[in-house]
């Protein structure tokens, strides 16, 4: 190893790097036009004027009838559960039902809400994904029922990074009269996302995966959307979501995403490349495995991976040792005895579980940095699998 | 979740990996279901001494420091003073485990007690490692202090849901 440690970043779905062009939209508003937009001088109608123009800019760029459908909140965790919590509660008090569907494999911020919904005596339905990672329409219409209030099925699979058919999904909530959510925390300007297109009556989005900050998310809601106000004080952002609002972080979220929107048509085949230069390369390992089909639509950065005889935690910390950032579905990683719920939904044995491999590239990823995890990679993979005592006698093969 | 320098030491430099051919005992506990098996083999000599010990580990960073470490404080001891390594002495020889690794010593240790009941099976003699925590249906693997690994029950033990 040479005397400075090389640092791979390959984890751009946990989070990203905010873009110096985010940092400088955003500085402003802490120095000079730190007024508080609810304030009625100049200096906070300046403020105000800043947070309105990024509203106005982000729901154009989401495809928004109109502004006051975004409410800025403070996290993508937030918009997941004000919108779970916030239109099933809503919903049933308007004598829509008390049916919740929502897919097995969302990220614990839509699970989480589900269960508290089914102790507060939702019936809660978990859908499973097919092996293919992607929720079919005609599964879902299989689970619909007539006091269904809410479906949420997330846009883009965290792990995966198999896009889901969002339209075709909410389209079959609407006929039964359900409301529909979406998670779209990872597709966000990275797949089209027009919201009336769509026919979404709700989703939530989160900064820091496109570039922003963290700790700024916002969630869309059509107008006419029941829902129960999740955070009460002030009544800022039309009443919806009080506590003094984020200028910095709003105007920040907006310029990331335009940053995206400009940027896709060149970008997303750049990484869709590197990204199958990852598969690619993986796959000429034997006992390796792509998660989810190839050949459905998928985020164009994500590539989850099954190394078999191998355990998770063992092989990111071999990558860390060599300054590369990647995530794993293994419990061991988590905390938890249990690997990712999602490669579980997918139909993946436990054993196979442990060793996947969640590589994620994006705006500052290059071809070196590639060619630099298929070279470390092998090796790694064939020391902790002559490590393991079962290795051989599980795949019946020399690493 | 931080591994100490004496984990990562461990895990990086793993000692005694390997398998001794011609073992006096073999000891292999864990499961692939739930993310880790280790196996390790001793030899033991006329004054029941371990003279030497191997071990494979397919586990997270925690599971091979901890095998790697067991090997390493069983190395010339009695088979009676290898048994009595406890789990909290694992934990402390590595500078600290993070709680939800804890279940990772139990491994090590409970590996070293099948190799030692294993060899003295073999020779016609009484065990004496005493109970196996790890093939104890009845710990409750979320609790800190007892937490087991599981055996060849299967997912039902390493508390997988549906």
């Amino acid at each position: 190893m040479s005397d400075t440690p090389r640092s791979v970043y390959l984890d751009y779905a946990a989070t990203t790097p905010v873009d110096p062009r985010v940092v400088d939209a955003m500085l402003p508003f802490f120095t000079e036009r730190y007024g508080n937009p609810n304030s009625l001088y100049a200096l906070g109608r300046d403020a105000y004027r800043g947070l309105e123009a990024a509203r106005e800019s982000f729901a154009r760029n989401i495809g928004a009838a109109d502004p006051g459908e975004v409410i800025f909140t403070g996290a993508g965790t937030e918009g997941d559960n004000a919108a779970v919590l916030g239109i099933a509660r809503a919903g049933r008090a308007r004598g829509k039902g008390d049916h919740v569907v929502v897919s097995s494999f969302e990220h614990h911020a839509i699970l989480e809400p589900a269960h508290r919904l089914a102790k507060e005596g939702f019936e809660v339905t978990e859908l499973r994904p097919r092996e293919d990672g992607i929720i079919h329409p005609e599964d879902l219409r299989a689970v619909l029922r007539d006091t269904t209030v809410l479906v949420s099925v997330m846009h883009a699979n965290n792990e995966l990074g198999t896009v889901q058919p969002v339209k075709e999904l909410a389209a079959a909530t609407h006929e039964v009269g359900g409301y529909f959510h979406t998670d779209a925390i990872q597709a966000l300007g990275k797949v089209a996302w027009d919201a009336v297109d769509l026919g979404v009556d709700a989703a939530s989005f989160s900064a820091h995966k496109i570039y922003g900050p963290k700790g700024v998310g916002a969630l869309y809601l059509k107008r006419g959307t029941p829902y129960e106000v999740y955070m009460i004080g002030g009544g800022q952002e039309s009443k919806k979501r009080s506590g003094t609002q984020n200028v910095a972080g709003a105007t920040a979220f907006a310029k990331a995403l335009e940053i995206m929107l400009d940027e896709r048509d060149t970008e997303n085949p750049r990484l869709a490349a590197l990204r199958d230069r990852v598969i690619d390369g993986v796959l000429l390992m034997p006992h390796t495995a792509l998660n989810g089909a190839r050949d459905v639509p998928r985020l164009p950065g994500t590539a989850n991976l099954s190394i078999n005889g191998v355990e998770g935690e063992a092989m990111l910390l071999k990558l860390d040792n060599l300054g590369i950032a990647v995530s794993t579905g293994s419990a061991c990683s988590s905390g938890s005895l249990e690997p990712s719920h999602v490669l579980l939904s997918i139909g993946l044995p436990p054993e196979i579980a442990h060793g996947s491999l969640r590589v994620t590239v994006g705006r500052f990823t290059t071809d070196a940095d590639v060619d630099y995890l298929l070279e470390v990679l092998p090796p790694i993979i064939a020391q902790l699998r002559a490590m393991s005592p079962v290795y051989a006698k599980m795949f019946g093969a020399s690493a | 979740m931080l591994y100490s320098d004496k984990v990562m030491d461990h895990f990086n430099n793993p000692r005694n990996v390997g398998v001794i051919d011609d073992a006096d005992g073999v000891g292999e506990v864990g499961n692939p279901v739930c993310g880790d098996v280790m196996k390790i083999t001793i030899k033991v000599d006329d004054t029941d001494h371990i003279t030497d010990l191997k071990f494979q580990t397919l586990g997270c960073g925690a599971a091979i420091a901890t095998s790697s470490i067991v090997t390493e404080l069983a190395k010339g001891m009695t088979i009676q003073d290898a048994v009595a390594i406890t789990k909290k002495q694992v934990a402390e020889e590595l500078g600290g485990l993070p709680p939800a690794k804890m279940h990772c010593s139990v491994l090590a240790t409970d590996g070293l007690k099948v190799a030692v009941d294993d060899f003295l099976v073999k020779h016609g003699r009484e065990p004496i490692a005493g109970p196996i925590l790890s093939e104890d249906p009845n710990f409750d693997p979320h609790a800190e202090e007892e937490a087991p690994v599981s055996t060849a029950e299967g997912a039902e033990n390493c508390h997988l849901h549906e």
